[in-house]
């Protein structure tokens, strides 16, 4: 659905250069909901952008929804929908204004019927002559889709979708969202810089720093390529026999002895907690408590970047 | 593009209905203008290098300083619309570039046809008498002028891209381009150095020629300069502004 190499973005101020984005490479496959992860400021934006054809690149070049970008613009427009940071509605304008104008200047005839039935799916129903500036956070963000869907693209484009809302609209919207890879098979390509988003939405994610792709893969991927498990055990007494039980151990990568307590990156951590507990039982170390700790995508950035997302961002 | 400009059209002209406010806030400074200040010319009129009757004199300058304002002002709006996304969401549609201006350009206009017809309405009351047909052909060419300054605006808007940034440029450009116009008095009364800088605003013509128009002079120079000036002004206005709207880093 999207093959791009190359892609690059070159920023020229009156004081200053900024190259927002320095030659990013991404396929995305039909059909599957691809998440941008990134700190703010690392070109997720800006990639979204020149992808919509809304940017031109400074370099690079890429195939969306199987036009090329650059000769034909116009073509991939057709087939994408884009849904900005910012929404894109006057609040002074009804809703069903919004998608009738959307939907004509698209080509498509003024059916007020497809419209009302894709305001009902994104649980907008009754909301036609409601001007858009009294819509709920949440309601704001589906009509913004809404309007991105209204001539049935393809692909869409989604950039920080759920900025700015609570909990519940999140999870609700996430909901939306994966319905539409399930039921419409519709290519999802997300930004964000929340990893429980990226965790729980996307089956691939791509992650972003300074403008290049540090790392891909699924979320399991990455957590378990670039971090381990670390298992957390606090003792009593000498640890000296706790540690060789432990370092006797073939999944435990790597032990950190702070005093009594011994910090172990190990694969497959769950698994490997119940040997751990034989062994050390068996050396008679006193084990006062362990803890298990799973890798999250922050673990994954620190580890790619050395810096943490949420300091980052 | 026709298909795409009226739909632009329809959609700010729902807008602006929606607020009717817009409208009668535009008309206000010339109705005033007009009803307070106009009459003190009748004594006026008598000067040499006047022109002739006051309020066919007075009035072709209070049609440009409605055009030129009413259409100044416009670029707000468009602001607001880049505030709101919803400018970049439209581009991401297939509708044609220079649609984005037009439609909002008639939409202008369209008010302001609304906005003429009621200052007419007034001067007429208050003791213009001018023949129609050179009433008629003075408001087109403000509404062209207009259209131009319209343009303008919104290509300043663009570039600016924000209200503390655009208000304080307009009103530096609006002020001189009315005073320069000879909109309050006609500048055959002016010394020769500020003639001479009048002349060189599209403004001046324009207001010169609607003068002659409503005098019921069709044919002379005056009104082929307004009229060059006019159309030279919307054309410059037009390429620039769709260049704007089709600039890659809106």
């Amino acid at each position: 659905m999207i093959e791009a190499y190359g892609l690059a973005r070159t920023f020229r101020a009156k004081h200053a250069t900024v190259e927002a984005v320095r030659g990013v490479d991404l396929q995305v496959a039909a059909g599957e909901i691809v998440g941008f992860l990134g700190p703010n400021g690392a070109g997720k934006t800006t990639t979204t952008r020149m992808l919509a054809t809304l940017l031109k690149p400074t370099a690079g070049t890429a195939t969306v929804a199987g036009h090329d970008l650059i000769a034909e613009p116009a073509a991939v427009r057709r087939r994408i929908g884009l849904v900005g940071q910012s929404g894109g509605t006057d609040p002074g304008c009804p809703v069903g204004e919004e998608l009738d104008l959307q939907a004509r200047l698209h080509g498509r005839t003024a059916d007020g019927e497809r419209a009302r039935k894709l305001l009902a799916r994104l649980e907008l129903d009754g909301l036609w002559d409601r001007p858009a500036g009294t819509l709920s956070g949440g309601q704001r963000r589906r009509l913004d889709i809404a309007l991105g869907l209204v001539h049935e693209p393809a692909l869409l484009f989604l950039d920080e979708p759920t900025t700015g809302l609570d909990p519940h609209s999140r999870g609700n919207l996430w909901t939306h969202i994966r319905r539409l890879r399930d039921e419409d098979g519709m290519t999802i390509f997300l930004t964000t810089h929340y990893l429980d988003e990226a965790d729980a939405l996307c089956d691939r994610i791509l992650i972003i720093d300074d403008g290049e792709i540090v790392a891909s893969g699924t979320p399991e991927e990455l957590k378990r390529r670039v971090a381990g498990d670390v298992v957390t055990i606090e003792l009593d007494g000498d640890p000296s026999p706790a540690v060789s039980a432990v370092g006797a151990e073939p999944a435990v990568r790597e032990v950190v002895v702070t005093g009594r307590v011994l910090r172990l990156t190990v694969e497959h951590g769950d698994q490997v907690m119940v040997r751990l507990l034989r062994a050390l039982d068996a050396a008679g170390a006193q084990v006062t408590a362990i803890r298990l700790a799973r890798p999250t995508l922050d673990d994954v950035f620190l580890t790619v970047t050395g810096r943490s997302l949420r300091d980052a961002a | 593009m026709l298909r795409d400009t009226l739909l632009i059209y329809r959609r700010y002209l729902r807008q602006t209905l929606r607020t009717r406010l817009a409208i009668v806030f535009g008309l206000l400074q010339p109705i005033l203008y007009l009803t307070l200040f106009g009459p003190l010319l009748t004594k006026i009129s008598g000067v040499r290098g006047f022109g002739g009757d006051a309020w066919q004199v007075y009035v072709p300058g209070i049609l440009v300083q409605l055009g030129l304002f009413s259409a100044g002002f416009v670029g707000f709006g468009l602001i607001a619309d880049l505030r709101y996304g919803v400018i970049e969401r439209l581009r991401v549609t297939p509708v044609h570039r220079s649609a984005l201006l037009l439609g909002r350009v008639l939409r202008d206009l369209t008010v302001l046809v609304v906005q003429t017809v009621a200052l007419l309405a007034t001067a007429v009351a208050l003791g213009l008498r001018a023949p129609w047909t050179g009433v008629a052909a003075g408001v087109a060419l403000m509404l062209l002028m207009a259209a131009g300054v319209a343009a303008l605006s919104y290509a300043l808007a663009l570039k600016t891209r924000s209200e503390d940034a655009f208000a304080p440029l307009l009103s530096t450009a609006l002020v001189p381009l009315m005073l320069l116009a000879g909109i309050m008095l006609p500048m055959s009364l002016a010394p020769r150095w500020l003639d001479v800088v009048s002349k060189c605003t599209p403004m001046r013509y324009a207001t010169d020629a609607i003068r002659s128009l409503f005098r019921g002079d069709y044919s002379g120079a005056t009104v082929a300069e307004g009229v060059a000036a006019v159309v030279l002004l919307a054309a410059v206005a037009f390429a620039y502004g769709t260049r704007r709207f089709v600039r890659e880093n809106i």
